[in-house]
């Protein structure tokens, strides 16, 4: 993010805070290094499939996503709430749907798999917040155990459900 | 201290605390109702109902529509402020998503004491 971005006509409290955003992501060291790389005759690396995004910052990225997922889904779970607690009537339609209906199961399993992802990326913010793996490799470390038990949460969901 | 009259709080630290305790609270009622609906296989209308009847669930219920309120805005403001730039089009995108959470509140709080 070019520092030019201060020169905004409205205040701004909160910038992107992505490692990738993050302005000291670009340093002058590294910008200097990319005009040597630009103007030199060495091959450059334009293969797109080899240039990633850490995983932290794509855990990031999916905690967030899955947010915005959880707030519309939150459509379908007030649905079910209202009705099930409406009447007997209320309440058999809804499991009905759950037990019988691919498309309810379909969106219930997605929420819960968003939930999941974003209960378990929380719990590693907390950890953060109490100063635990606050390091460049706590931080990859702990992205991939975020990855490996939302996964495993993913697959329960998915038995539950089905 | 730079403060913004679009977010919650009017600060970023009073934010930060506020997802932590709404997240906190919300990770607590949605282990419970896991919980219920695993160790309730043969769930029926009179046990579901005779749940949300009780003072208590009505409490922890209503504090997690608010936790909900509040997170849902400070995680939105934040991801609107970092991706949308124009600022009629961010202003109108969480003029809907604050309409939204105050639906969401009215009709869970409606759901609640059975209307």
């Amino acid at each position: 993010m070019p520092v030019s971005a201060a020169a905004s006509p409205l205040p701004q409290t909160t910038a992107c805070f992505h490692p990738v955003c993050l302005p000291g992501a670009v340093t002058e060291a590294s910008q200097e290094s990319v005009y040597r790389a630009v103007n030199s005759k060495r091959p450059v690396n334009l293969d797109l499939t080899t240039i990633h995004f850490p995983l932290p910052a794509l855990t990031s990225i999916a905690h967030r996503i899955t947010g915005v997922i959880l707030f519309i889904g939150l459509i379908f779970a007030f649905w079910a709430f209202d009705k099930s607690l409406s009447s007997p009537a209320g309440f058999a339609a809804v499991s009905d749907a759950l037990a019988h209906n691919f498309l309810a199961k379909l969106i219930a399993w997605g929420l819960l798999s968003a939930l999941a992802f974003h209960f378990v990326a929380g719990i590693k913010h907390l950890l953060m917040d109490i100063d635990i793996g606050v390091t460049l490799e706590g931080g990859v470390k702990k992205a991939q155990i975020t990855v490996v038990v939302s996964a495993v949460l993913i697959i329960l969901a998915g038995v539950w459900v089905w | 201290m730079v403060t913004n009259v679009t977010n919650l709080g009017r600060s970023g630290l009073s934010d930060w605390l506020i997802q932590r305790v709404s997240a906190l609270i919300l990770a607590l009622y949605t282990l419970f109702i896991v919980a219920y609906l695993l160790f309730n296989p043969g769930l029926d209308y009179a046990a579901w109902s005779g749940l949300f009847a009780q003072t208590w669930m009505r409490i922890f219920t209503l504090l997690s529509l608010i936790s909900i309120a509040a997170h849902a805005w400070v995680g939105l403001w934040t991801v609107t402020t970092d991706y949308i730039k124009p600022t009629g089009v961010r202003v109108g995108t969480q003029i809907v998503i604050i309409l939204a959470i105050f639906v969401f509140l009215v009709w869970g709080i409606q759901v609640l004491w059975g209307a």
